[in-house]
């Protein structure tokens, strides 16, 4: 379960930015942006969230998750597509690999929303 | 009342893990080492494929392994009979290898060896198509090994271990008369994700392929050692 251990990394992340704060502000929402195109499965996050921030500075804050389709672009049709992912990557229309990735692989702590 | 505020992080998720491997790599390119990860699913193949490897380069090359083994020193202790240092990393229940585990291996090359005299260390991580390819360890290139038994549609079904790989070793080759696969799907399957990587089948057992997965080795090697002068 790496989900457990990318949580991990996400709270110390966090904790970090907290910490340098003049006045340590409750947070109410902790923003992902997860890509469609990584080996990281939402739910997991989610319920790892929930599980390891009990008892800290993230108690009760909620996490939020934006998930981002995986979108090609293809060189030889200079056009993006939607590759059906766990199908069918090259480009539906001339048949050439997915080499440009404009969308999906994002992996990223994007936001904290805080009171004051 | 109270007001709510933003503050924009925008950090990567793995960023830890990436500083580790920026860190291994460094380490590496001051010693002159090569490092390549093996990647695969459970019994793929990736330790007999070392045997044979390390059996046919260890009079040309120094060598030694960082050896990712949920909980048994098996696979180490057959890799040791080839005369190499084999550093077991026992990752209890974990699913992969991340850059601070391999960091230990790295300590322990440091003080068991004199690390400057090795040119090439493997990093044989846990068997598994899914976390190894998001987790850098510090290599310099992934190789993924799939086996013929595996089936024609895991590349379509695990896509970023293909997408990311420099070489894609399809193993197992001796078996293809009594299985419905072909090689020729495999290797359309990753070509739709990675137009790049180089892809070999072989067989650990006949030797079959074996000869131009070493060359790949040794040209990966030489590459390196004239990009980077070792002292």
């Amino acid at each position: 379960m790496h989900e457990t251990d990318m949580t991990k990394a996400l709270i110390l992340t966090v904790r970090d930015w907290w910490e340098a704060q003049p006045k340590q502000p409750p947070v109410e929402k902790v923003h992902l942006v997860v890509g469609q195109f990584t080996c990281v499965e939402p739910a997991g996050l989610q319920f790892a969230f929930d599980a390891q921030t009990q008892g800290t500075f993230l108690d009760g804050a909620e996490l939020v998750i934006r998930e981002t389709p995986l979108i090609a672009f293809c060189l030889t049709c200079q056009a993006e597509y939607r590759p059906q992912v766990g199908q069918h990557y090259a480009c539906p229309d001339c048949d050439a690999p997915m080499v440009e990735i404009r969308s999906g692989r994002e992996l990223k702590i994007d936001r904290v929303e805080y009171r004051q | 009342m109270h007001q709510t505020f933003d503050a924009a992080l925008e950090i990567n998720m793995l960023h830890a893990n990436q500083a580790g491997a920026d860190y291994n790599r460094s380490h590496f390119d001051r010693w002159g080492i090569t490092c390549l990860n093996l990647m695969s699913s459970p019994g793929a193949g990736k330790t007999q494929l070392l045997e044979q490897t390390l059996a046919a380069l260890r009079e040309e090359l120094n060598i030694a392994v960082i050896e990712g083994d949920m909980t048994t020193e098996l696979d180490a202790d057959r890799l040791r009979q080839h005369g190499v240092p084999v550093f077991a990393i026992n990752t209890g229940r974990a699913c992969h290898l991340d850059a601070k585990m391999v960091a230990g291996g790295l300590h322990r090359l440091e003080q068991d060896c004199n690390p400057s005299e090795f040119d090439l260390v493997f990093v044989e991580n846990v068997g598994n198509l899914v976390c190894p390819a998001e987790f850098e360890v510090g290599e310099h290139a992934k190789v993924a090994l799939l086996s013929l038994t595996e089936g024609e549609d895991k590349p379509l079904k695990y896509p970023i271990m293909f997408r990311e790989a420099d070489c894609l070793l399809i193993t197992k080759t001796d078996l293809a008369p009594y299985l419905d696969v072909s090689i020729e799907n495999i290797i359309a399957n990753v070509r739709q994700l990675n137009s790049q990587v180089k892809i070999i089948p072989l067989s650990a057992k006949t030797g079959e392929g074996l000869a131009d997965w070493l060359d790949w080795v040794r040209a990966v090697v030489k590459a390196r050692s004239q990009v980077t002068p070792v002292p």
